[in-house]
């Protein structure tokens, strides 16, 4: 599973990441890094890019880059509303 | 630089002794960087809610006791490892690399404290240049409501006893203590520089065999940057220093810290690692998603609501800068006409009249009036970049901004360029691929700037009949259709050249989305304040000049030949006529006198030379001249179009219609035809007539290929849209 295959308002933990890509790299010196949680937010229009919390700040990347991230689903966030 | 200061290291003086002290202003973007540097300075700039909109060299003075100290207010940065230009200044100044910008003494860091987690990661590497530093902890009393409280002394201790103070930037609470602690800091000696990473800085002392600092400004942060990021140029610095054995160390040495990782990476592990153990000790808790308490802006949030919204908001925009607009230019205009008839009362006839008057006062009136659109239209920007929503535009638009070869990144400046294409251009600073910007600059022009409204107007009142189709007006439809052709114009090239000169990688899309906020009216005044400043700046300077050497070219040379006919037709009107038919008679003969003047002035000659060109597209040499000296300044074309058919002195906007509708070739046909006005339109829609434009392309890219091609390409697409619309339309009219 990756950050790719979440769902609005599922909080994930990273547990691995293929780091080769630059943009990747520059992703994760902003706080996406193996541990971290996150909260996904919003799919833009067309569903990419993604919009997710990373502990308080709102960070927006696309899906292709979403997928080099592998996450675990660790349940839902009772701030993010799923549906309506 | 003299032999005696070069002998003695900066280092060396005594911080209280030197001339000025410059503490460096960074953040991550938002963090209320700008707001707390208004704050301590006082001094105007411009501060808004897209990440990395702070792109100029601000630097303020800050009064502390009475001791100045100078602040170098830097774009927003998450690292010391820039991407984009903006980002690339920043750390560049940070690191004294920028040729005459002195490295700043000491840092002022701001950190917003509902975003502390990526703020650490900055505070880190800030905290490695060892320069004496002051933590501003921003929006305390944000997460304090929602139930998250700080131990200040203890994020302190871990930061290696580096004051932290809570300030609330919008209130001033805190400032006292910051300007206490900035006190004891300007006098602080640099101090050895702690280390979060202490593998790296072992490894990089090893690099340097010990030694701190040397003659070429190779210290510890630049030998372990340049591990973790391998820049050739400090590679090269290093080989200067130690010799080519250092090459296989560097390898080395990055195979035992990394492992065959990407250095950032390893780095970001390891950062993050840290920051994780210090916010578990300093915070109370993690803040909540906050955002989301209210369900209003988790419904602004979504993606169709979000787009619905954007799209009611731009046509309330345009809605508001043609509707609310029109009062005050009529009060602009009405004040301009009254001012040219008082001078006309106050001065003799002849060329100083003329000067102040048809030159200098209708010139530059004929541009102060569209002052009202340009503050509304600005109002309207400025308003979406501090509440935030034009990040989210960004966000919104980048699946669709992709098949261009663009991303949403783009979004930003190509909006701004509707209000003027200078700030837009200037704000692709923070995209970070070069061709991504590059395209997007090139683009940025096609769109309607305001200097192109006057024009418009003008030429739709005058020829487009108000009629009504459906639900709307024939003359908005053909606004709407002029706006849709730049923004054809602007995408279409984008994608040629992403296809062609500028091939390259799909730029990738990664930014931090700010939280939508109330404007904070100050911000917006400031910002507002600053355009309008700029707006009378060129009016005063570029249109000046340009409405006086027009003026001076349909003025001179004075042909006597004319002036002695007039003379002559005048005293035959006298003895003819009487009364209100003597009035009429007179009228006519200084009109015709005045073409007369005209047409033998330089003026009318350059436009005859270049007749030829135009004639294609059905110009007149009138139209040919006023297009000529539109060049430097678009909206200059509306004055030398009143001037070149001001027949007697009133030149207001209405009578300069009927003027144009009148004009008429030798041959007695109408020179304004419709299909004639829709190709001057397109012409006007693709050509770059603004020398501000190019200008700021010049130092936006560093070169002269790119101003030159982007004014020759849009001249040339201009006069091939004007032939084609001219030429099939009277073929079709006919």
């Amino acid at each position: 599973m990756t950050l790719a295959d979440l769902r609005r308002g599922d909080r994930a933990r990273i547990e691995s990441i293929d780091s080769r890509d630059k943009s990747v790299q520059r992703l994760m010196t902003m706080g996406l890094v193996e541990g971290a949680e996150v909260v996904y937010l919003n799919a833009s229009l067309g569903g990419d890019p993604l919009e997710l919390d990373v502990y308080g700040m709102s960070l927006s990347l696309r899906r292709q880059q979403a997928r080099c991230f592998g996450v675990s689903r660790i349940g839902a966030d009772p701030g993010v509303q799923r549906r309506g | 630089m003299s032999s005696v200061a070069a002998s003695i290291p900066v280092d060396a003086i005594p911080r209280s002794r030197r001339a000025r002290v410059t503490f460096a202003l960074v953040g991550n973007p938002n963090a209320g960087k700008s707001t707390l540097f208004n704050r301590l300075t006082g001094l105007r700039q411009k501060t808004a809610n897209y990440p990395g909109v702070t792109v100029e060299k601000h630097i303020g003075t800050a009064l502390l006791d009475a001791t100045p100290l100078d602040l170098i207010d830097l774009p927003g940065i998450f690292r010391l490892t820039p991407e984009s230009a903006d980002e690339r200044i920043a750390v560049e100044v940070l690191l004294g690399r920028v040729a005459g910008t002195p490295q700043p003494d000491g840092i002022l860091a701001v950190v917003d404290a509902t975003r502390l987690y990526q703020g650490l990661y900055l505070l880190q590497q800030l905290a490695e240049i060892g320069r004496p530093m002051i933590v501003v902890l921003t929006m305390a009393d944000a997460a304090a409501r929602l139930g998250t409280r700080f131990d200040i002394e203890k994020l302190s201790a871990k930061l290696g006893g580096i004051p932290v103070v809570p300030v609330v930037a919008t209130t001033g609470k805190g400032l006292v203590d910051l300007k206490r602690e900035l006190t004891v800091a300007m006098t602080a000696e640099a101090s050895p520089p702690p280390s979060f990473w202490p593998a790296l800085r072992q490894t990089a002392l090893q690099l340097l065999g010990g030694a701190n600092t040397d003659s070429c400004g190779t210290g510890i942060q630049e030998v372990e940057r340049n591990l973790v990021e391998d820049d050739p140029l400090a590679t090269a610095r290093l080989v200067a220093l130690k010799g080519p054995g250092v090459l296989a160390q560097i390898e080395k040495a990055r195979a035992d810290l990394f492992r065959g990782e990407p250095g950032l990476a390893v780095e970001a592990r390891h950062r993050y690692g840290w920051i994780r153990e210090v916010l578990d000790e300093v915070q109370s808790a993690a803040p909540p998603i906050t955002r989301w308490g209210s369900f209003l802006v988790d419904w602004m949030n979504r993606p169709y609501p979000a787009t619905v919204l954007f799209f009611v908001v731009m046509a309330l925009v345009f809605q508001a800068v043609f509707a609310w607009a029109t009062p005050f230019m009529d009060l602009i205009d009405g004040a301009t006409t009254a001012l040219g008839e008082s001078i006309r009362q106050y001065l003799p006839d002849g060329v100083l009249q003329s000067l102040v008057v048809d030159g200098v006062v209708a010139g530059v009136g004929s541009v102060i009036i569209f002052l009202p659109q340009i503050l509304i239209l600005f109002l309207f920007i400025i308003l979406l970049e501090d509440t935030g929503y034009l990040a989210r535009a960004a966000f919104l638009v980048d699946r669709a901004m992709r098949p261009v070869g663009l991303s949403g990144q783009s979004v930003i400046p190509l909006l701004s360029s509707f209000a003027c294409a200078v700030p837009g251009i200037m704000a692709t600073r923070a995209i970070p691929d070069r061709r991504d910007r590059i395209a997007t600059i090139l683009a940025a022009p096609f769109l309607t700037c305001s200097a192109r409204l006057p024009v418009y107007a003008l030429l739709i009142a005058a020829f487009v009949p108000s009629r009504t189709i459906g639900v709307a007006n024939l003359q908005g439809i053909v606004l709407f259709g002029l706006y849709m052709l730049g923004i054809v114009g602007g995408i279409g090239t984008a994608l040629l050249l992403r296809r062609s000169a500028l091939r390259g990688p799909k730029p990738n899309f990664v930014l931090a989305l700010p939280a939508f906020r109330l404007p904070n009216l100050r911000t917006v005044a400031i910002a507002l304040l600053d355009r309008v400043k700029v707006f009378l700046r060129r009016a005063g300077t570029v249109i000046f000049m340009v409405a006086v050497i027009v003026w001076a070219l349909a003025y001179f040379p004075r042909s006597a030949t004319v002036e002695a006919d007039a003379a002559a037709a005048r005293a035959v009107a006298e003895a003819n006529y009487s009364g209100v038919e003597l009035t009429q008679q007179l009228a006519d003969v200084d009109n015709k006198a005045a073409a007369a003047h005209l047409e033998q002035s330089a003026l009318g000659r350059v436009g005859k030379i270049v007749e030829p060109v135009f004639t294609p597209l059905g110009w007149d040499w009138k139209i040919s001249a006023a297009v000529i000296a539109g060049f430097p300044a678009r909206e200059v074309v509306v004055a030398v179009l009143g001037t070149i058919y001001a027949v007697g002195a009133e030149a207001d906007e209405s009578s300069l219609a009927d003027r144009l509708r009148s004009a008429t070739f030798a041959d007695g046909s109408q020179v304004f035809t419709l299909p004639m006005v829709l190709g001057l339109l397109v012409f006007y829609a693709w050509c770059l007539q603004c020398v501000a434009t190019l200008a700021v392309i010049r130092r936006e890219t560093n070169s002269w290929r790119w101003p030159v091609f982007a004014w020759a390409y849009m001249t040339v697409l201009g006069y091939l849209g004007a032939l084609l619309i001219y030429q099939v339309g009277s073929r079709i009219a006919a």
